[in-house]
């Protein structure tokens, strides 16, 4: 088992796998663990999660390939989740993801080169009342116009 | 006109609190159904109470808690479906953010009625915040002795665990779900079995969306005949609409089943946001056919949109007013259902790439005659012959966009 792994992740892994029947239903939420610790889930972080699940790698490669929010490279500091479904493009998503093209240097599936802006797309992110809406790691941002977009920026800073 | 019921309290600050939630009397229909009901008086009750599922597909929850066999030797469990995906839909958000307790009663008397004793809840993965405020409610359910073992001194059993998803609108098809709280690709099953006797771990299986289940407490603690007044005789309750898209007053409005979709749009939601002209509406979460602007005199129940030839889906309401062009409507339909089918069946996975592509083609001034007529055929082709709804869901708002607005495509074609 790799060593670089904090007890406090291996703990929590222990915690969560025992909430269930079987220990493969642990595997979105040990991955969701994983990642936080690590940034994103390479193929030694699959193996080592197969190793505590007892499962086959190519169980959580399946699954790790599946989903969208498992990131198979690093990404920036900050993620920004642009949402181009149909009520954010009808109230500009279009427009203000060219901004933020523009304004970071960078397209979409890109970062910026000093590693703190990733810039992405994303579905339907289920917060259609604050269209047009972004995400900022896990953090939600609705209502916004180009002002708004430069306010957050800034606070990242 | 005081019609709420599930957002009443939504005001109230800390309502999210066991403390302020039992001050509004909650959990007061977990504590009648445990002590002075039988588990078949709590099903008969939700079943005489026609309460649809508010998931999309509309199935009377009593019946679908009715189809758990009891008589077999393995645990049955109960799955609340939290994946909130369908685009333009955003009222589980609310709920569980405002009144996650109210989420929690109604599975603790959900689960007594079929006998259930393990309960998870699968919740978006982008919806951390969510699973977090969820998680403390569970917490102080535990605390206070809600869940757990000898539930108010019952003798009744219940554990509840919150799940997180990672990013999958088809997670939100219940057998995808079900796959994907295994630890799998979300690939959805073919049914029959269905759930109820084969679901979690092959074992009997309840899947409930959170605002059905987020009824029940009220329906134990007032009776059928009154559920049933606040909506229709079919249908009980009262629906939470949200609105989105060109209006004024974007947002969640709990109103009864039954609700003009004009009386939504125009009176509740505030009218079109900068005195814009209405040209579409999709009244039911994107999987529902479009509505022409001269189609929305509708009362919103599931057997009229059904009538008009959309659904009711998860009753969220996206306007589209004159300015926007179809043409870019249907690319991100097209688009998103693209992107979402797991693949699993050759028409849905093929069908929807092509047709992405054709209208990716069409939007770049590069569109060719028949495309109109591919995009159809091709759509048609999905229709009933994929394993799970997502092809239905893909096809039939592109059909209704193409049929209904074939005009203004077709505008954007070269001439004969």
């Amino acid at each position: 088992m790799s060593p670089e792994y904090s007890a406090s992740l291996r703990r929590k892994i222990d915690e969560v796998a025992a909430r269930y029947p079987k220990k493969r239903a642990a595997l979105l939420p040990v991955l969701h663990l994983v990642q936080r610790e690590v940034g994103w889930i390479a193929p030694d972080e699959e193996r080592f999660v197969a190793q505590v699940l007892g499962l086959k790698p190519i169980k959580v490669r399946e699954v790790v390939t599946f989903y969208t929010m498992f990131l198979r490279r690093p990404l920036g500091k900050y993620h920004l989740q642009v949402c181009s479904n149909l009520t954010c493009s009808l109230l500009g998503a279009g427009p203000l993801l060219n901004y933020l093209q523009q304004k970071l240097g960078v397209g979409v599936g890109e970062t910026t080169a000093d590693g703190r802006f990733t810039l992405s797309t994303v579905e339907c992110l289920g917060a259609c009342e604050q269209a047009p809406c972004l995400m900022v790691n896990f953090d939600y941002h609705g209502e916004l116009d180009r002002d708004k977009v430069d306010r957050i920026l800034e606070s990242l800073e | 006109m005081d019609e709420k019921v599930l957002t009443q309290h939504f005001g109230l600050e800390g309502l999210y609190r066991i403390e302020v939630y039992r001050k509004k009397g909650g959990y007061k229909s977990a504590e009648k159904a445990l002590k002075q009901m039988t588990p078949a008086a709590v099903l008969d009750e939700v079943k005489r109470a026609s309460l649809r599922g508010r998931g999309g597909a509309g199935f009377p929850a009593g019946v679908k808690w009715g189809f758990v066999p009891q008589n077999v030797p393995k645990p049955r469990y109960l799955c609340v479906n939290a994946d909130e995906g369908e685009p333009g839909t955003f009222k589980d958000r609310y709920l569980i953010n405002h009144n996650p307790h109210l989420l929690l009663e109604g599975t603790i008397i959900a689960s007594y009625a079929v006998g259930i004793h393990t309960a998870f809840i699968y919740v978006r993965g982008e919806y951390e915040a969510v699973a977090l405020r969820l998680e403390g409610a569970v917490a102080e359910a535990y605390e206070k002795g809600y869940l757990g073992k000898n539930i108010l001194g019952s003798g009744f059993d219940l554990d509840a665990t919150v799940h997180r998803g990672a990013g999958g609108y088809i997670c939100g098809e219940e057998t995808a779900l079900l796959e994907s709280l295994e630890g799998k690709r979300g690939y959805p099953r073919l049914k029959p079995p269905f759930p109820a006797s084969v679901g979690l771990f092959q074992c009997p299986t309840v899947i409930n969306n959170v605002e059905t289940l987020s009824n029940i407490p009220f329906i134990i603690q007032n009776g059928a005949e009154w559920f049933i007044k606040k909506g229709l005789p079919k249908d009980g309750g009262t629906r939470i609409f949200g609105v989105s898209g060109m209006v004024n007053k974007p947002g969640i409005y709990e109103l009864p089943l039954g609700t003009n979709l004009r009386t939504i749009i125009f009176d509740h939601a505030g009218g079109m946001k900068d005195g814009k002209k209405l040209k579409a509406v999709i009244p039911g979460g994107m999987s529902a056919p479009i509505l022409r602007a001269d189609e929305i005199d509708l009362p919103m129940d599931f057997d009229s949109l059904a009538s008009a030839g959309s659904m009711l889906g998860s009753a969220a309401v996206i306007v589209i007013d004159s300015e926007t062009s179809i043409l870019d409507v249907l690319k991100t339909v097209a688009k998103f259902y693209s992107h979402e089918s797991c693949g699993q069946c050759t028409p849905c996975r093929i069908g929807t790439a092509w047709i992405s592509k054709i209208v990716e083609r069409l939007a770049r001034g590069k569109g060719e005659r028949d495309d109109i007529d591919a995009i159809i055929r091709l759509a048609s082709n999905i229709k009933g012959k994929t394993l799970c709804p997502l092809g239905d869901a893909a096809a039939l708002p592109i059909l209704s966009i193409c049929q209904k607005f074939r005009q203004e495509l077709e505008g954007d074609l070269p001439r004969a």
